[in-house]
């Protein structure tokens, strides 16, 4: 990595900047990330890879990225709605309402943890609705749906929104003067065109969720193979000290993060270039 | 197919778009909307494609009520003046897209589409491009596809928003006269929006010229040209040079020195009047002995072309009077600044003040 | 004039015609009916709870379990945390943005990815990391038992943990807007004999003040919530290394829900803050 100033610049300041920049940059990031896998090379790759496909490990990553996935769809649909009808549509409290979507960015996420569980158990005000039919949501795989749905809600809101706003009426006139019925203007020309950002925001979710720990523990029941994340499996293996194991789990973890993170800036260009062509 | 705009109003707030606007567009003629922006040229055509809902009044499609009837159904084609393709299609799809989004039962197969693109594509010589995408477009390559996606639903109107607006002078020059002979070739009724009086004159085979939400005269451009009905629109037409005066007996005076000119339309003797006169209308003579004119003085030359703009500043007023000369003439007078010359002008135009 | 309203015989009536590009009314009600109960019952609905579990056995359980000390150690532990990691992020936040808005260098983009990346690491992981570094298996280890410095349980973890979470909320609000911006205005002040420090304050900084803010709360209300990153460096010593967010787990943990919906209810109440002051921020912004 090499860092040079490639054009002359009469502001001053560009070194001290950037040097600060890069010292707080390694002593807080890229030190402490790298560590993790240094400590891995501890491990044989034999004892690396049984650690991380033991059975209870793969049952936390079937539902860690099962539930994620499912959560950040839910949240595509529904944040793909509630965009639509806060930019389109005008009703009372719509302001409060927008600033609300944000709730869980600003909740901590043992607040949304424990709240979610009270709501959601067999008693509480919404699990008490689905009891009757033998549905359990909290303490159940359900139940780390309904927190990871949460936490990653505002995503594609946010990335679907300002698309939306910049959206030239005339596309839609255009359609209509052709022919076009709504749902064909809408199948046909707004939603490929709102893709890319709608795809940036279910992948957001997704990464957001799949990493997800306070919110998710406490309604999840926590239940071996069946309602256990990775995350928590991490730190079960550290309250155990098997810091190697742990380190293997998080190194698995990372990957697939940082695989997520080249996804998403990828579909941030395409979603740019979209909006800059024409 | 013929339009009809009866009595149409339309408002935004305390804004009035349209006010009591008719219109009738005959069948198979390619008529210009003109006007300054605000003058509700758009929003007329918006009503009449059904893009914009009226207040009161009436849109007829052949005599049809069509005031109620959908966007989608009225058979129209519109042309953006941003194009408005869908950069996610290509420019074949773009085209298609009216032919596919028709109901089942008359959609046409893939074979037909496939034909009718290519055939419009050729009509609008694009058809090498098929397989581009909007962003690879130039501008003017674009509002042809546009033209193009327009004609695929073989609509019974073509309405066009400020077509070449976006376009740089010459690529607007020559999609101008491309038009014409389009519109000559297929004989659609069309209408199209502009604010460039040249591009109306040209274009079209007559223009309804428009400000504040009405309609100001509508006639043919030599019609309008020659024959404007109200100072605005002689205004509008191209630049003017003003002089204010009263009637006397037939003749209209203009100026303190009461230069008689022929007075036109409904004046009354004593009335007092604003005279209009372009500017390659006016007449510059030396002073001499006995010739009647406006004293003016010389103030600035500037040869540009075959003319030469003279500015020139009246002794008795502050406006300052603009005449453009031919060169020959310039020469014969060789004028410099700060001569005094007599202004007369040839053609004027005379309104009630 | 010749008006409709002047002539009323010519105004013809008209049916009232839908905008061409807008839904019928049927379909515009369900879909915000649709959108405000998924928003109602994912997150009215747990907020709510939070508020009416945290009063349910009256104000003064409430009033107790927020002023026992306990409750109040873990208060101040996380103002703390938050009043040492978010200036350290500002001033992390302006000098990243000064150097990538106003310079052109090669791996800028690598740069600015990275920045992100404790975006993308699970807070869990994020906690993991510094207990790899400082923990007592860790590279610092055995020297920081030596000379009897302890990071990890203890508050320096925490501090780091918050640190790491919320190191690119103000460089990445940073960032964009003072590249929106470009130079031309510092190298104007510059021509004008600004020294740099000067050109910063005076121009870059009032230039991008509502983009700051918007950072520093952001960073703010998720330093004082984080939960996984801390709980895995604190050692949850009740009244030493308790943040707020972990002395509601334990209470919950230890079946004193009342007391633990009334510390979350604290957490809640700056999360609304939060949303107002955001939203608020935002209209500035948007003038």
């Amino acid at each position: 990595m090499t860092f040079a100033v490639r054009r002359h610049s009469v502001l001053p300041g560009f070194g001290i900047a950037l040097g600060f920049t890069l010292l707080y940059l390694s002593l807080i990031v890229l030190i402490p990330l790298s560590a993790t896998f240094l400590k891995t090379f501890s491990l044989t790759w034999d004892a690396f890879w049984t650690a991380v496909t033991a059975p209870r490990v793969l049952a936390s990553y079937r539902l860690t990225f099962g539930a994620s996935f499912l959560a950040a769809l839910i949240n595509a649909v529904f944040g793909l709605l509630v965009a639509w009808v806060l930019v389109r549509y005008r009703f009372p409290g719509k302001r409060v309402i927008d600033a609300f979507v944000d709730l869980p960015f600003a909740l901590p996420t043992a607040v949304a943890g424990i709240a979610l569980a009270a709501v959601y158990s067999a008693n509480g005000w919404i699990g008490s609705l689905f009891a009757p039919y033998g549905i359990k949501i909290a303490f159940t795989p359900l139940g780390v749906l309904v927190a990871l749905t949460f936490i990653g809600l505002p995503f594609v809101v946010r990335t679907v929104q300002p698309v939306l706003e910049d959206l030239e009426p005339e596309l839609e006139e255009a359609a209509a003067t052709l022919g076009a019925t709504r749902l064909q203007t809408f199948t046909k020309i707004l939603f490929p065109t709102l893709l890319p950002a709608l795809l940036t925001g279910f992948a957001l979710s997704f990464a957001r969720a799949i990493g997800e720990y306070g919110s998710v523990i406490f309604i999840a029941g926590n239940l071996p193979m069946v309602s256990e994340i990775t995350p928590l499996l991490i730190i079960t293996k550290l309250e155990q000290y098997d810091y190697a194991g742990a380190t293997a789990l998080a190194v698995v973890m990372l990957l697939i993060s940082f695989m997520l993170l080249l996804i998403i800036n990828l579909l941030q260009w395409w979603a740019r270039r979209r909006r800059a062509a024409v | 197919m013929s339009i009809e705009v009866k009595n149409v109003n339309r408002r935004f707030g305390n804004f009035a778009a349209l006010d009591d606007v008719s219109l009738e567009v005959q069948t198979g003629e390619l008529l210009a909307l003109l006007g300054p922006s605000g003058s509700g040229k758009t929003t007329l055509l918006r009503v009449i494609a059904g893009l914009e809902t009226v207040d009161s009044g009436q849109v007829l499609f052949h005599g049809e009520d069509a005031t109620s009837q959908h966007v989608r159904d009225r058979r129209v084609g519109f042309v953006f003046q941003h194009y408005a393709l869908f950069r996610h299609l290509s420019i074949f799809e773009n085209v298609a897209f009216g032919l596919r989004v028709r109901p089942k039962a008359n959609r046409p197969g893939e074979a037909e589409i496939r034909r009718k693109v290519m055939e419009l594509l050729e009509l609008v010589q694009l058809d090498w491009l098929a397989d581009r995408y909007p962003h690879q477009l130039s501008g003017g390559q674009r509002q042809r596809i546009a033209l193009a996606r327009a004609l695929a639903v073989e609509p019974r109107v073509l309405l066009l928003d400020e077509p070449f607006g976006a376009l740089d002078a010459k690529v607007r020059k020559e999609l101008r006269t491309w038009l014409r002979r389009l519109h000559d070739e297929m004989h659609i009724t069309s209408v199209f929006v502009t604010h460039d009086q040249d591009e109306a004159l040209e274009v079209s085979d007559r223009v309804v010229v428009m400000n504040e939400g009405r309609i100001q005269q509508i006639g043919t451009p030599q019609e309008v040209y020659d024959h404007p009905v109200n100072a605005f629109v002689y205004q509008f037409l191209g630049n003017v040079n003003l002089f204010h005066g009263r009637v006397d007996e037939g003749t209209a005076l203009i100026g303190p020195a009461g230069l008689p000119v022929p007075a036109h339309g409904e004046t009354t003797v004593g009335q007092a009047i604003a005279a209009y006169a372009r500017p390659h209308d006016i007449e510059l003579i030396r002073p001499r002995q006995g010739e009647l004119g406006i004293s003016a003085r010389v103030e600035h030359l500037l040869a540009v072309g075959p003319i030469v703009r003279v500015d020139l500043r009246p002794d008795d007023s502050d406006a300052p009077i603009h005449a453009e000369i031919p060169r020959d003439q310039a020469a014969r007078l060789a004028l410099v600044a700060g001569d005094r010359v007599l202004v007369r002008p040839r053609q004027v135009r005379v309104f009630a003040a | 004039m010749t008006t409709a309203v002047l002539q009323p015989a010519l105004a013809l009536p008209v049916r009232p015609v839908e905008k061409a590009t807008a839904e019928p009314p049927w379909v515009r009600l369900l879909l915000i009916g649709l959108a405000l109960a998924f928003l109602g019952i994912f997150l009215f609905v747990p907020l709510a709870a939070v508020f009416y579990e945290a009063l349910r056995k009256g104000v003064g359980v409430y009033w107790q379990a927020v002023t026992e000390p306990d409750a109040l150690a873990a208060v101040r532990l996380t103002l703390l945390a938050a009043a040492i990691s978010v200036p350290l992020n500002l001033v992390f936040g302006v000098a990243a943005a000064w150097a990538i808005a106003k310079f052109e260098f090669r791996g800028k983009n690598l740069l600015i990815t990275l920045i992100d990346l404790p975006f993308s690491v699970s807070p869990v992981i994020a906690g993991l990391i510094f207990v790899l570094v400082f923990g007592l298996q860790g590279w610092f280890g055995e020297w920081l038992s030596e000379h009897d410095l302890k990071i990890i349980f203890a508050v320096p973890g925490i501090v780091l943990a918050t640190i790491f979470v919320t190191f690119p909320f103000v460089a990445r609000e940073l960032i964009p807007l003072m590249q929106a911006q470009g130079t031309e205005e510092e190298e104007a002040a510059v021509v004008l004999g600004a020294s740099g420090w000067q050109t910063l304050w005076r121009v870059t900084l009032p230039n991008v003040k509502w983009g700051l803010l918007y950072g520093v709360i952001l960073s703010n209300a998720r330093a004082m919530g984080e939960f996984g990153a801390v709980s895995v460096v604190s050692g949850h010593i009740r009244g030493l290394t308790n943040t707020l967010p972990l002395h509601v787990e334990i209470l919950y943990n230890e079946y004193q829900f009342a007391a633990a919906f009334a510390t979350a209810s604290l957490l809640a109440l700056l999360a609304l803050v939060t949303l107002v002051l955001k939203a608020w921020v935002e209209r500035r912004f948007a003038d």
